[in-house]
């Protein structure tokens, strides 16, 4: 009863259809979001635990995903894996998509100077690639927790800054817009209850490309041993750890690879079988 | 009408300059937050306050930020790129081999994607619902959701475990022949041609999807022209710009890739040598890197919005 409840519903959220392929991907980030909040109660063995006598060893009964290369069971690493890679990232991209919106939305509003200096601002550090700012940051201020977090954050502002400003300036233009100036509206009222509520599904399927985006550059950093610091572990971290058995092609390496791919190509094919209507830009 | 062209060029120009001025201030001021102070980190823990004191007068290290700012810009001008601290080698040194191996690797990956993803875009699109446009449109997206390190293990797992075909690691000091030498550059370069076709054949799919939907092209078709006559004759002339804006960027995703693939190949280049310096903090060899990396990065795109500006009718 509540599974069909539960299909219905999505089906039919926000007032739009979506298709199976949609479904399935809403499934899995669905899946991977549970086993975040929930992993330490799951998980089989303790993450540090030597389980196995063998190290990379193949998949078995009760180490379903074998073992890592100090013998440590690989399905509770990965599951306790997806914490830190859906965690930081969740909370990077909320920051990043939060004060480039806001930032955005103002600058439309207010326009003049303002605009000017933000946008040739942002649009600067927007030339410097992301894998290289990581690096620079990493190597200036090391690599803990909320560190890590601000600069994926910071990385993406002027992107989610640039989309957002690019919306509000359309709605910028709207009569209602006018008549709510000459009302002698306050800026915070302006963005927040004029123009957000306009441009919300757009910037919500932007909050999801860019999830994708911090995924991959926070994968890429554990990966290059810049991420996060031992003993804990993001999938990133797990396959660097791990890749010493690549050329037995223990699961070990593996795995952690499979786990960031089911999670960012679910995002994009859910964002791409979004309804046209939500994904659209200038919906 | 022409000058119109000129000016906006000349305008995009200044932008990237000032662009550019912003963005080594930034890789300076990032760098230059370190914690610890650099003179007592090179004199080591038995120096004493006044060793650390002198060191400090004579590396500037008391002047104000926007002063050593200046004098290190004024340093990269004349092509002084600084002393890496870690083995008190000129910059320039450690850099200029490994710059060459680098931009091999780039070229070399540039020759193989850039005809590749054109075809298979430019043909994705005239058989727009196809299988074969199905195939190559999931594949791509595949490859730009998955992080640059998967697709070059992969290709290891492929390539160097199973078939046995090439080597996982590369050391071009060890290139005798010419079959030495593919088989070096073999890994890498299949990797970044990966990651950066994927993009470009999107992007160009995209690009001539949207010309095939314009007037003139359904006129061609009304007209009674072939499918192929209509997308290379009528279509793609058009969409040329756009393709070629689409390079430029895609390239730029080189930029990212390469350090992962030099990284996990073991391939002597300034992306590995960067790596290296961050994980032994050395801040000189860091910044002179990085600003390698934003000039490359800055070119391309400031490369692809003059074509952009350069190839819109509209502005001719």
């Amino acid at each position: 009863m509540t599974m069909a409840r539960a299909v219905a519903s999505r089906r039919s959220f926000l007032g739009h259809s979506y298709n199976l392929v949609g479904v399935i991907a809403s499934l899995i980030i669905l899946a991977w979001t549970l086993i975040a909040i929930f992993a330490p109660y799951i998980i089989p063995h303790s993450i540090g635990d030597i389980v196995d006598d063998d190290y990379f060893g193949p998949m078995r009964q009760g180490l379903w995903l074998g073992s890592d290369y100090l013998g440590r069971d690989m399905l509770s690493r990965v599951l306790m894996g997806a914490r830190y890679t859906v965690g930081i990232s969740l909370a990077a991209v909320a920051i990043s998509c939060f004060s480039g919106v806001v930032l955005g939305m103002i600058a439309a509003v207010t326009g003049g100077w303002l605009d000017t200096c933000l946008s040739r601002f942002l649009d600067a550090m927007n030339s410097i690639p992301s894998k290289l700012f990581g690096l620079v940051v990493v190597a200036a201020v090391g690599s803990s927790i909320p560190v890590l977090i601000l600069t994926l954050a910071v990385i993406y502002i002027p992107g989610a800054y640039r989309f957002a400003r690019a919306l509000a300036v359309n709605i910028n233009t709207m009569d209602f817009m006018t008549v709510a100036r000459v009302r002698g509206e306050s800026t915070i009222y302006l963005i927040g209850s004029e123009i957000l509520p306009n441009i919300i599904r757009p910037v919500l399927a932007d909050f999801g490309l860019r999830f994708v985006f911090i995924v991959l550059l926070l994968s890429g950093l554990s990966f290059l041993g810049l991420g996060l610091q031992p003993p804990l572990a993001d999938w990133g971290a797990l396959v660097r750890e791990n890749i010493g058995g690549l050329p037995f092609a223990a699961p070990a390496v593996i795995v952690p690879s499979l786990a960031i791919a089911s999670l960012t190509i679910s995002v994009n094919l859910l964002i791409d079988n979004l309804p046209k209507k939500i994904r659209d830009r200038d919906a | 009408m022409k000058s119109g062209v000129l000016n906006l060029v000349l305008k995009r120009l200044a932008i990237t300059v000032v662009t550019l001025l912003i963005v080594l201030f930034a890789v300076f001021f990032a760098t230059s937050m370190l914690p610890g102070d650099t003179a007592s980190i090179l004199l080591g823990q038995a120096a004493t306050p006044e060793a650390v004191a002198g060191l400090r007068e004579a590396m500037h290290l008391n002047d104000p930020a926007i002063l050593r700012f200046l004098r290190w810009l004024f340093g990269l001008l004349h092509g002084d790129l600084g002393t890496s601290y870690a083995n008190e080698m000129p910059v320039a040194q450690l850099i200029g081999g490994r710059f060459v191996n680098t931009m091999e690797l780039a070229g070399i990956t540039t020759l193989l994607s850039v005809p590749l993803a054109l075809t298979l875009g430019i043909t994705a699109a005239m058989l727009r619902g196809s299988i074969y446009d199905r195939t190559v449109t999931i594949l791509s997206i595949g490859i730009i959701s998955v992080p640059e390190f998967m697709v070059a293990t992969l290709a290891v797992l492929v390539f160097a475990v199973y078939l046995r075909w090439l080597p996982a690691l590369s050391s071009v000091n060890e290139a005798h022949s010419l079959t030495d030498l593919v088989r070096i550059y073999a890994m890498p370069v299949i990797t970044l041609t990966f990651v950066i076709s994927a993009q470009m054949i999107r992007m160009t799919r995209a690009a001539v999807i949207e010309t095939l939907s314009t007037p003139y092209v359904e006129m061609a078709l009304l007209k009674g022209a072939s499918r192929s006559r209509m997308v290379l004759k009528h279509a793609l002339p058009n969409a040329l710009g756009p393709i070629v804006n689409a390079v430029a960027l895609s390239l730029s995703y080189l930029v990212g890739g390469v350090i992962i693939v030099e990284t996990i190949f073991n391939y002597p280049g300034i992306a590995k040598l960067m790596v290296d310096a961050v994980a032994t903090r050395d801040l000189p060899l860091i910044q002179s890197c990085a600003m390698i990396f934003c000039l490359g990065y800055l070119l391309l795109i400031t490369a692809a919005d003059i074509i952009a500006i350069i190839s819109n009718p509209r502005l001719r």
